[in-house]
């Protein structure tokens, strides 16, 4: 008994000593190997977070929520009871061709703290016939913001510090309250999302599942949503201060909702509620529905984390996909780190070597238009010279011709007016009043028809008339 | 918390990133409930006080004037070890080195990593000529580390920082009794004003980081010289446009103004150093004894130590960290980024897209 116990003390102290040594040894990684020390006064940085607290205070939040939804799942009604504000959102119609986002700021203060709240709404989201583009609209928007934020931290001169953050923090996803499990669109949806933003999936209009049925369609969505490998965001658990009840809220996932914009007297206060025939569901009453828990963890405990996420996770994935995307590398070609100097510089060359090209590319396609209307035009000319050409000979053709008959007919006229002359000669001659009478005029009634039957012809007439 | 009546700032300027049109929002919503957008400001608490601090501060001047008993008291912990140790070798190094010491320090559960950079040779060459060479290079080296890390495409969660957010530049009391008033001839002494070794080094650190001054072993200065001696060293360094911590640039709103114009007034800050405890009144506070009295150092009436002390840690920390990180940092980077915009390398057209407005990819 006696060597047992020495060796069970033996034992204990060799494993307190361990554990003495574990312990330090973690403290010491805590402080990445550094010294502690001790402090024998008040020094005051102890006043840091409240200093870092006031700085934040000044500057001001940026909170930006994104709401995917089908029309009328509820969504705008549940902004305006969370932030417990009627925010103006016009109720949009079933009809609309395709999916477009709407985004809207508004600045809200509590006590000393302002809040820059964008709600950046999804409308027409499911009502298409086709809806195989719905969501990548939405896609295109979170990455349209994470490239503004890059885009202004690539700059030489930036001003990140004023910079107006519109990166999505978190994403509603409202899943329709069919009870029974989740549709195509959803999970497509939410797979391409899951790696760009925090989602939190919400069951929206949940006053029209009863309890039951709601446990068995939440166990559903979940094992759904874990079957296909999507990944929501879940609260985080590593702060022992909060841990506790964000495991709690990660088992009550996802949260089923209801959104009031009507108050109904309860008691003696004014609540948020919807009333029916057969009772009034009360939207901040926990047995009720999830509303409270909901704005428990999106506001009052886990801002921050989403905030950070997006950041330091999301913010991150997009920056690498898209320098690699841009050919940019942390490691050479030779396996060593290349200086960001060269890497500008590389770039800014292949840039400013494509321009060139580009611009050489178009200078000659410039020349070659131009030549090739210079030859259109060309041709155009010479046409119509050939045609002008043409035109004269026809012209002269004709007028020649004209001259001929010209002379043709003059010729006529001459002859004409000669023999009119001498038949007036002629007729102005001793008339003779009864040719038939005297033999004497017989001889000269020969000659006068002889005279007459050869006035007809041109050719004998002076020579007849010599007879 | 209770429930309380809020009024809410009715919905301002709606704007727009899509193109739907938006009617702006109703004017002023009454309130019932209680959001709880205030609780962010604990939910921040929480996470800095999780990943801890980072504060560097350097401390330039020459040797002996106290600076490492100043960071000790500053600290309330054997932070620097003094140079000249009873039974240790006093070595006056050739040129100015920088050492560097962390420790991790805590107090109501905030963690400070605190990086002293000391420059022991600073001044003490017959020959000063640019001593201050070092010390930028130091400091500019810093600013390279962080921006190569922010840079890379794979980047750290937390880029560990260990930029110089606080350079603290100790100033010899001239002694009035050292040869005179104003200029005899032959005699050159400066009398209670910034030395010329002085004026060059803040004015060129001034560009790059927060330069606190603050006068070293006051007292041999009695109230109405230490008055004077402030008088003129602010008027100095107003003649020579150097702008030290806090700087008039960067005031933000009328309360900063305020509030960093009286710490301007009492710019340069002149310190008391000690680290041994003495019995005054019952109570034990640090001082050093002479045989006319003890000089207590965090008592307002003997020495400015509290005022610095304030400015530095319990008021300004943030601020210098913020200032470094936002104004020097910003201003580093952007004579960096230009430097490859050399002229040899663009052709006679330009590189397209260069200038301080334009993104750079």
């Amino acid at each position: 008994e006696q060597t047992n116990c020495d060796l069970f003390s033996v034992y204990g102290f060799h494993l307190g000593l361990f554990t003495l040594f574990r312990s330090y040894s973690f403290l010491q990684n805590k402080n990445d190997g550094y010294r502690t020390l001790p402090l024998s006064g008040h020094v005051g940085f102890g006043s840091l977070p409240d200093q870092l607290v006031k700085k934040s205070i000044k500057q001001g939040f940026c909170f930006n929520i994104l709401c995917i939804g089908e029309t009328g799942s509820g969504k705008s009604t549940l902004i305006n009871s969370l932030f417990n504000t009627t925010f103006d959102d016009p109720v949009s119609s079933h009809f609309l061709p395709s999916v477009k986002l709407r985004a809207q700021t508004y600045e809200l203060q509590e006590a000393n703290v302002l809040l820059k709240l964008t709600i950046v709404n999804t409308v027409g989201f499911g009502d298409q016939i086709n809806k195989e583009n719905s969501y990548q609209p939405i896609v295109d928007y979170i990455d349209a913001q994470f490239e503004a934020y890059l885009q202004e931290e690539l700059k030489i001169k930036r001003s990140l510090f004023s910079y107006h953050d519109t990166r999505i923090h978190v994403c509603l996803y409202f899943i329709s309250p069919t009870g029974h499990s989740l549709k195509t669109l959803d999970l497509l949806a939410m797979k391409s999302l899951d790696s760009k933003v925090n989602i939190i999936p919400i069951i929206g209009k949940a006053d029209s599942i009863s309890k039951t049925e709601l446990q068995k369609f939440k166990n559903k969505i979940m094992s759904e949503l874990v079957s296909n490998g999507v990944q929501i965001y879940q609260f985080p658990t590593d702060d022992e201060t909060i841990s506790k009840i964000n495991t709690i809220m990660n088992g009550h996932l996802p949260f089923a909702v209801v959104g009031s914009t009507e108050e109904v007297r309860i008691g003696n206060k004014m609540v948020r509620a919807r009333q029916y025939p057969w009772g009034i569901v009360q939207v901040e009453n926990e047995n009720h529905c999830d509303f409270v828990k909901l704005r428990e963890m999106l506001i009052c405990t886990n801002m921050e984390d989403l905030r950070e996420q997006t950041h330091a996770r999301h913010y991150e994935l997009y920056r690498r996909c898209r320098l690699e995307e841009m050919g940019f590398r942390d490691i050479g070609p030779e396996n060593k780190p290349v200086s960001l100097q060269e890497a500008y510089e590389a770039k800014r060359h292949e840039f400013y070597l494509e321009l060139q090209r580009k611009e050489e590319e178009m200078r000659q396609q410039f020349v070659q238009r131009v030549k090739e209307k210079e030859a259109i035009l060309k041709e155009a000319e010479q046409k119509v010279h050939a045609k002008f050409e043409e035109r004269m000979l026809a012209l002269q053709e004709v007028k020649l011709k004209l001259e001929k008959k010209k002379k043709v007919l003059e010729d006529e006229i001459a002859m004409f007016v000669e023999k009119k002359a001498n038949a007036e000669v002629l007729q102005s001659q001793p008339s003779v009043s009864t040719p038939l009478l005297s033999l004497k005029k017989d001889k000269d009634r020969k000659k006068y028809v002889l005279m007459l039957v050869i006035r007809g012809s041109k050719k004998k007439f002076l020579h007849i008339s010599l007879l | 918390m209770e429930p309380e009546e809020h009024s809410m700032e009715p919905p301002a300027t709606p704007e727009e990133e899509m193109p739907l049109t938006a009617a702006p929002g109703p004017a002023g919503c009454q309130l019932f409930g209680y959001v709880g957008i205030e609780a962010v400001l604990d939910q921040m608490k929480v996470k800095t006080m999780k990943m801890g601090f980072e504060f560097n501060i350097m401390v330039v001047g020459q040797s002996g004037l106290g600076k490492s008993t100043m960071v000790n008291t500053l600290f309330k912990s054997k932070v620097s070890r003094k140079a000249s140790q009873p039974g240790q070798e006093e070595r006056i190094p050739k040129t100015v080195q920088l050492q560097s010491v962390t420790h991790v320090i805590e107090e109501k559960g905030v963690k400070m990593k605190l990086t002293v950079t000391d420059t022991p040779g600073f001044g003490d060459q017959i020959n000063n000529e640019n001593c201050w060479d070092p010390i930028i290079k130091y400091i500019n080296e810093q600013y390279e580390r962080y921006l190569r890390e922010e840079i890379l495409i794979t980047r750290k969660r937390k880029i560990p920082d260990t930029r110089v957010h606080g350079c603290v530049y100790f100033v010899m009391v001239v002694p009035p009794w050292g040869g005179g008033h104003g200029g005899h001839a032959g005699v050159m002494v400066v009398l209670g004003r910034l030395r010329p070794l002085d004026l060059e080094f803040m004015r060129r650190l001034s560009k790059i980081v927060n330069v606190v001054p603050v006068i070293a072993k006051a007292d041999t200065l009695t109230l109405e010289e230490r008055a004077e001696f402030k008088q003129r060293i602010q008027e100095d360094l107003k003649t020579h446009a150097i702008s030290v911590y806090p700087q008039e640039d960067f005031d933000q709103d009328p309360d900063d103004r305020a509030l960093n114009d009286r710490i301007r007034e009492k710019i340069p800050f002149a310190v008391v150093g000690a680290d041994q405890e003495h019995q005054v009144n019952g109570k034990r506070v640090l001082g050093r004894k002479t045989k006319w009295g003890i000089i207590e150092v965090e008592n307002p009436a003997h020495c400015e130590f509290p005022l610095l002390q304030d400015l530095l840690i319990r008021s300004h920390l943030q601020d210098l960290k913020d200032i470094t990180h936002n104004v020097h940092y910003e201003s580093y980077r952007v004579r960096r980024l230009n430097e490859s915009n050399r002229p040899e390398l663009s052709s006679p057209n330009g590189l397209p897209g260069k200038g301080e407005g334009g993104s750079d990819l």
